[in-house]
């Protein structure tokens, strides 16, 4: 669970640092404690992995990407974690898990996220996905988004 | 689009910001930038949307809390009114509209695995239509290919 302080500084910088000379002084500021503190706490979440990375986070579509294909795959069980463990080292792929079917309606059990240029390049990595998996896998398909509805991230809620 | 240059940049600001009192001029002079520039073009990415968000990135499930995807199959009339009751709840971080049958796919971001699933089931009552909720049972590791990646995970 959440300390007080942790709860506010989460909310204070969730949706982005100040864009000012001396953010965390900022941050610390409508916290009523120090920019010093701000920064400790920060780096401690850093180690603790509370807190995955600071930097950017980009609009893929503005940067060219502008395919998107959750990419996902019928894999034997018993298989599944030896290859999910080596589609993370293939080109266009940003994230990758194992996620419980849903059947009769749902039968993929492995989701690899692919981004591109052009859906053509999505399927090419699409198709190293499916050389590595081999006879592992029965059934795939690709499901290319048309529209962000929303993207806001983490919103903590009072 | 951003020029070559800039998109590099952008790539190179992907983590690792600085902890420092300065942290954007640490990074503009590493750069070759002033600070006011490198706070002028961040400003300028986020007005664009060419940026989302610039600062930390929670994983709160290190503290307890859940990211949840979920998806459902919402009839075409329907779409856009479906699309802003889900994107109402500030528990939704994201959501796309997928071409499949399942058309779409969303992600909660909550406190708790109770907010969580309260927050679906209201979907549910409130849109009428079966909402499947895919928990990650396993994260395999991923290569940092920037910029690609941190679209979905946070």
């Amino acid at each position: 669970m959440l300390t007080e302080f942790d709860r506010a500084l989460i909310a204070a910088t969730q949706g982005g640092l100040p864009l000012v000379p001396r953010p965390y002084e900022a941050v610390g500021a409508q916290l009523g404690v120090s920019g010093e503190a701000v920064r400790e706490r920060l780096a401690q979440m850093l180690d603790e992995g509370l807190v995955r990375r600071i930097g950017a986070v980009p609009n893929h579509y503005k940067l060219g990407f502008v395919a998107n294909g959750m990419s996902v795959w019928d894999v034997d069980d018993a298989r599944v974690d030896e290859l999910g463990a080596q589609i993370g080292r293939l080109p266009g792929v940003s994230h990758c898990y194992r996620r419980p079917r849903r059947l009769p309606v749902w039968r993929y059990n492995l989701f690899a996220m692919l981004h591109g240029t052009s859906r053509e390049q999505v399927r090419e990595e699409a198709k190293a996905i499916a050389a590595l998996l081999g006879d592992a896998c029965s059934a795939h398909d690709i499901l290319f988004s048309t529209a962000i509805l929303k993207k806001t991230g983490l919103r903590l809620v009072d | 689009m951003p020029s070559l240059e800039d998109r590099r940049l952008i790539a190179a600001l992907h983590g690792g910001f600085p902890l420092g009192d300065r942290p954007y001029a640490e990074v503009a002079a590493a750069h070759g930038l002033t600070e006011e520039q490198l706070l002028e073009k961040l400003r300028a990415w986020l007005a664009q949307g060419v940026l989302t968000r610039f600062g930390p990135l929670f994983q709160i499930e290190r503290a307890g809390g859940r990211f949840l995807l979920a998806a459902m199959t919402v009839p075409e009339a329907r779409f856009d009114a479906v699309a802003a009751q889900v994107g109402a709840w500030p528990e939704v971080a994201h959501n796309y509209r997928r071409e499949h049958a399942l058309n779409m796919w969303f992600v909660l971001a909550a406190e708790t695995h109770a907010q969580a699933d309260a927050v679906l089931a209201r979907i549910e009552a409130d849109t009428g239509l079966t909402v499947y909720a895919f928990p990650k049972e396993k994260e395999y590791f991923v290569e940092l290919k920037l910029p690609l990646e941190a679209i979905h995970a946070d």
